[in-house]
């Protein structure tokens, strides 16, 4: 070192002003505050939602000024990890500073000390006694060690002490304790995401957005087996395997390649009776070179597998691709018939409906569905399986349908239910499709299509003869082509359609009786047309409805005034399938693990030790004076002074009631 | 010297440990080995190993608190004797909660826990009438009345154990799994806190403080029950099937527990440190002395701070085997860090740089807002993994 003094002894002092601020107590307490304020913010905001989500929730401006924040992931932010590491730093510091104070300490008993100090204690008391005095040296450390104190002799010119000390773990619970929360950071940066964001800024990594599976994303969003740290996830359907698996990084994803291959054999939900699940399970085969043979584990909720430094977890399911034929029947096309279609969860196929040209989306399958039960004595119902898809127009519209399989129970009549939705963010709306006595949709489909079939309802209208019986005598003609406008309307928009478009085009004064009696003859005309179809089908209907019938005719014209809102152009029946499930599983790899875990045990050990085994000192003075030897008996705590106190009152009374009395 | 030699003899009375045990300690220690013993005999095919391990550590702690604290003796033994009273009352299934007279009005899982919640609060209402009218009888039947509500609601909670292996042996779990168990396990937890404290500083005066906060939660506890239907034993989702729950749970109620204990000693101390300036006979000069209350709400707050971290840990170590990391920023696993943290500033505040009095009582008093945020809001407020009991 060729520096001049001057300047050493300058850095030197500013090493040292440095060292004093950080290893002072009120940074440690800003610290730690400020660690919890900091921590709310995440708790407050929802962390790693989609880019999208949050420029909608705040606008454009505001998304970037908490962008540039880094508040859509506030515990990886450099501002947040600045302040954990002056944390880790501020605890260093004090640990260097005060451990080597505390580890003399343990050892010290303070056998140099002064009567003039010790008499400043509080608890401090002075006998004058007449024994000898190795018979009094005998009682004192009689009764220091009674109480656990271990004790040490010490012989001067004019005095003897005896120093007592008990509860050396409290200062070594204070090292622990602190020397914790280091490891503990420590570990905890080691298996966060510093080191990417790092590669990040520095150009070497970048995250991916787009769908795609894991051998076809670029490098340049792939990690290596050199990447020490990572925690992600990924779905493997029955029967296939991987070796990568994906990383949640910011508003796209990263592609983690793996030195083994996870094949899923088997995937398994149990349920409970009430139809909740009640445990997953995947049969895994871990193949790797390095093994003579694949490795066989069954992992399951709470049941890692840890293997090669990599723990296993099985975290969720999904499907993985089962195979679902279905029927699709056109709705609101005359002598409609269902088309088989076959399709596979994940896969989208182009589907023409009435010549027009859609693509399905199917999204999702699932067994099972759990609806609370409308029977007291059961909580919950299984409805069976469900399909969820996408039915996408040519101009890229969509909208979402999630069907049932089964016919569900409503009030004593069966329905096929069929959800839709606009988009995520709503709840599904349901199209009630009556059950016919086959148990399928094929009457109301036939009945749709009839009051479609211009032609034939023409006929229909013309034979119930409206103008002679009801309605004021017109043109019959002209009579009935009203009435066939209106039930166009009716199929378009509904009763509510046609009674807002009555309100419209009625005079005020007229509306309610013209309503009334509009909507009388259109149900006339639709009971009709129902009869019709039911007489195609081979019905006897002369005899009335049966109430099945009948609650049908009402349950059906209800769905087909909804049908526009359902805005499908064709109602898919699942007719079987074949389920095929992925198992969800999440990987993580955390050597910082072996840093978090000791810390953890050092700071419980730690922290009890600090609050329980308090370090206490009791001196005991011995000095010959004229009145005889003097006993000074002195007690001091570092914590618990309360307590301590009638301690000492104890133990000073045992001093009295043996030397004294 | 012979006589300085026997007096100290007399003083240093050596006979070991266990010499110094009474005939009762003894049987306490006889009677709850055995219990674990015919716990294990019946129970050891649904117990995994580290729920043995659990089970030798209930059985060691029971001993020694018992000995330690011998009216919780009297308190352990009743539980256990009205529980199995109770679920031989459970003959044919749970249908007989609804005929069976013991268990419709008294210790089904359900009555227990109202009779819990009644004796809480007629408990409040004694501690507050011995309070001001200075009776030392009331006084004793208010702590006999906290007695007996605790006794009732661990009876309630022992028996709701069993029944919900009558929902169906899988459904079967200790019964803290919810928001609604975990809030009897709290008033539990904050009166057995306060009766030791009560019996150690011999004052009954801080009973209408801490009685107030656990008829708050008896309040909360019935509004859930009969609004939400909260009572319902409900089977576990998966990441629940675990043995940690039944150490995390409780080691994290009873730094809950110690926290709204030293907050409620916080609220005395304001009111002494009030009526310090009146006159020397007012009511409230007959709490405790503010250096006492001091060291009683840094006593509860040790305690609590030492199990929070506990179950902190022991919830990372959970997290660890369940949801694939030791720490996930989850908003429960946050707030945790939060109430850890601020009261570890508060122990700093107190431990090196002396600070006591008001300050730190109204710390004490935050300190519990930001526990009950941590504890109700965030299920309230925020949605992440910890969404076991929504409100």
């Amino acid at each position: 070192m060729d520096l001049p003094k001057e300047t050493t002894s300058k850095l030197a002092k500013k090493i040292t002003i440095w060292v004093r601020f950080l290893g002072s107590m009120n940074l440690a307490i800003t610290l730690l505050l400020a660690l919890s304020i900091a921590s709310v913010v995440g708790t407050v905001l929802q962390q790693n939602q989609g880019y999208t989500d949050y420029i909608i929730k705040f606008g454009p401006f505001w998304f970037e000024a908490f962008k540039l924040m880094g508040l859509y992931d506030v515990y990886s932010s450099s501002w947040f990890l600045f302040i954990l590491l002056c944390l880790v730093s501020s605890t260093t510091v004090c640990i260097y500073r005060t451990a080597p104070v505390m580890l003399r300490g343990m050892r010290d008993y303070r056998q140099n000390v002064q009567l003039r100090t010790l008499q400043q204690y509080p608890d401090c008391t002075k006998w004058v006694v007449q024994q000898p005095v190795g018979d009094v040296r005998h009682v004192a450390q009689s009764i220091l060690s009674h109480h656990g104190f271990s004790a040490r002799f010490k012989e001067e010119k004019d005095h003897q002490l005896i120093s007592g000390m008990k509860g050396r773990g409290s200062r070594l619970g204070y090292i622990l304790a602190h020397l914790a929360i280091v490891f503990i950071c420590v570990g905890g940066l080691i298996d966060g995401n510093a080191i990417l964001k790092a590669r990040e800024l520095m150009g070497l990594l970048e995250p991916e957005h787009r769908n795609l599976p894991a051998n076809k994303v670029p490098a340049i969003s792939r990690l290596g087996l050199d990447n020490m740290a990572f925690r992600g996830s990924v779905s493997v359907p029955e029967g296939s395997q991987t070796d990568a698996l994906f990383i949640n990084y910011k508003d796209g994803y990263l592609v983690q390649n793996l030195p083994f291959t996870i094949e899923v054999k088997d995937f398994r939900i149990e349920h409970y009776d009430s139809g909740q699940p009640k445990s997953f399970e995947s049969d895994l085969l871990i193949h790797d070179a390095r093994l003579a043979a694949p490795m066989t584990q069954t992992i399951s909720v709470n049941h890692p597998l840890i293997y090669d430094g990599h723990a296993i977890y099985q975290a969720s399911f999904a499907d993985g691709g089962s195979e679902l034929e279905l029927r699709a029947w056109p709705l609101g096309v005359v002598n409609s018939t269902a088309a088989k279609l076959q399709s596979i969860v994940g896969e989208v196929a182009p589907l023409v409906v009435s010549e027009q040209q859609w693509s399905l989306e199917m999204d999702d399958f699932r067994l099972f569905n759990i609806m609370p039960s409308e029977d007291p004595a059961k909580k919950f119902n299984n409805v069976g399986p469900s399909v969820t898809f996408k039915l996408r127009s040519k101009t890229g519209e969509a909208r979402e349908y999630f069907n049932y399989m089964l016919p569900i129970d409503r009030d004593g009549h069966l329905y096929y239910l069929s959800g839709v939705r606009e988009s995520p963010a709503d709840d599904f709306r349901y199209l009630y499709i009556p059950m016919d006595d086959e148990g399928g949709v094929g009457r109301f489909v036939t009945f749709l299509g009839f009051l479609n079939d211009t032609e034939k309802m023409e006929q229909l209208i013309t034979k119930l003869k409206l103008t002679e019986n009801v309605l004021p005598a017109k043109e019959a003609g002209q009579v009935n082509e009203a009435m066939l406008k209106l039930v166009q309307l009716f199929l378009k928009s509904g009763f509510e359609g046609v009674e807002t478009q009555l309100k419209k085009n009625v005079p005020l004064d007229d509306q309610q009786p013209v309503i009334t009696l509009y909507i009388q003859v259109l149900q006339k005309i639709l009971a009709a047309a129902y009869m019709d179809v039911l007489t195609a089908q081979g019905h006897d209907v002369s005899q009335g409805l049966d109430p099945g019938k009948a609650g049908f005719f009402t349950a059906a014209t209800v769905a087909i005034g909804a049908l526009e809102r359902y805005g499908s152009p064709v109602y898919l029946q699942l007719d079987s399938f074949t389920h095929r499930q992925a198992s969800g599983l999440q990987i993580a790899k955390a050597p910082g693990e072996n840093l978090v875990y000791p810390g953890c045990a050092m700071l419980i050990v730690g922290i009890f030790l600090m609050f329980y085994a308090p370090q206490k000192r009791l001196w005991v003075w011995l000095q010959q004076t004229d009145k005889g030897l003097e006993l000074t008996l002195v007690g001091q705590s570092s914590k618990n002074k309360m307590d301590f106190s009638k301690q000492y009152q104890d133990i000073s009374a045992q001093f009295e009631r043996v030397l004294i009395s | 010297m012979s006589n300085t030699k026997t007096a100290l003899e007399l003083e240093l009375d050596k006979k070991p440990f266990w010499k110094k045990l009474s005939l009762f300690d003894a049987a306490w220690a006889v009677i709850v080995v055995l219990a674990g013993f015919y716990t294990y005999a019946n129970y050891a095919a649904l117990m995994d190993g580290y729920e043995i391990i659990i089970l030798i550590s209930t059985v060691i702690s029971l001993v020694l608190s018992g000995w330690a604290w011998k009216p919780v003796r009297v308190m352990v033994l009743t539980v256990a004797g009205l529980s199995l009273f109770a679920i031989s009352r459970y003959t044919t299934g749970l249908m007989d909660a609804e005929t069976d007279f013991f268990l419709r009005f008294l210790f089904s899982s359900q009555s227990g826990i109202m009779w819990m919640s009644a004796l809480y609060v007629l408990a409040t209402l004694a501690y507050l009438v011995a309070f001001v009218a200075r009776s030392e009888f009331t006084g004793t039947l208010a702590t006999a009345l906290t007695w007996s509500a605790t006794t009732m609601g661990l009876t309630g909670l022992m028996v709701r154990w069993r029944e919900s292996y009558l929902v169906g042996v899988d459904v079967g779990h200790i019964p803290v799994s919810n928001l609604y168990e975990v809030f009897i396990l709290f008033s539990i937890i904050t009166a057995l806190l306060y009766l030791f404290y009560e019996r150690k500083y011999q004052t009954r005066a801080l009973g209408v403080f801490v009685l107030f906060i656990i008829s708050g939660a008896v309040a909360f506890l019935l509004w859930y029950a009969f609004e939400r239907d909260a009572a319902d034993i409900q089977p576990l989702v998966p990441a629940l099937k675990s043995y940690w729950m039944k150490i995390h749970v409780p080691a994290n109620f009873v730094g809950y527990g110690a926290f709204a204990l030293a907050a409620m000693v916080a609220v005395a101390y304001f009111a002494r440190a009030r009526a310090e300036r009146g006159p020397a006979d007012g009511v409230l000069m007959t709490l405790p002395s503010l250096e006492v209350l001091d060291d009683l709400m840094y006593k509860s707050i040790a305690l609590g701070f030492a199990f929070f971290t506990l179950a902190t840990v022991l919830g990372a170590l959970w997290a660890a085997e369940a949801w694939g990391g030791y720490w996930s920023w989850d908003p429960k696993e946050t707030w945790a860090l939060i109430v850890w943290l601020n009261y570890a500033a508060w122990l700093h505040m107190r431990l090196t740089k002396g600070w006591r009095g008001k300050p730190m009582a109204a710390w004490a008093i935050i300190g519990l807002f930001v526990t009950l945020f941590a504890f109700l809001g965030v299920n309230m407020f925020l949605s992440g993994l910890h969404s076991y009991g929504e409100l």
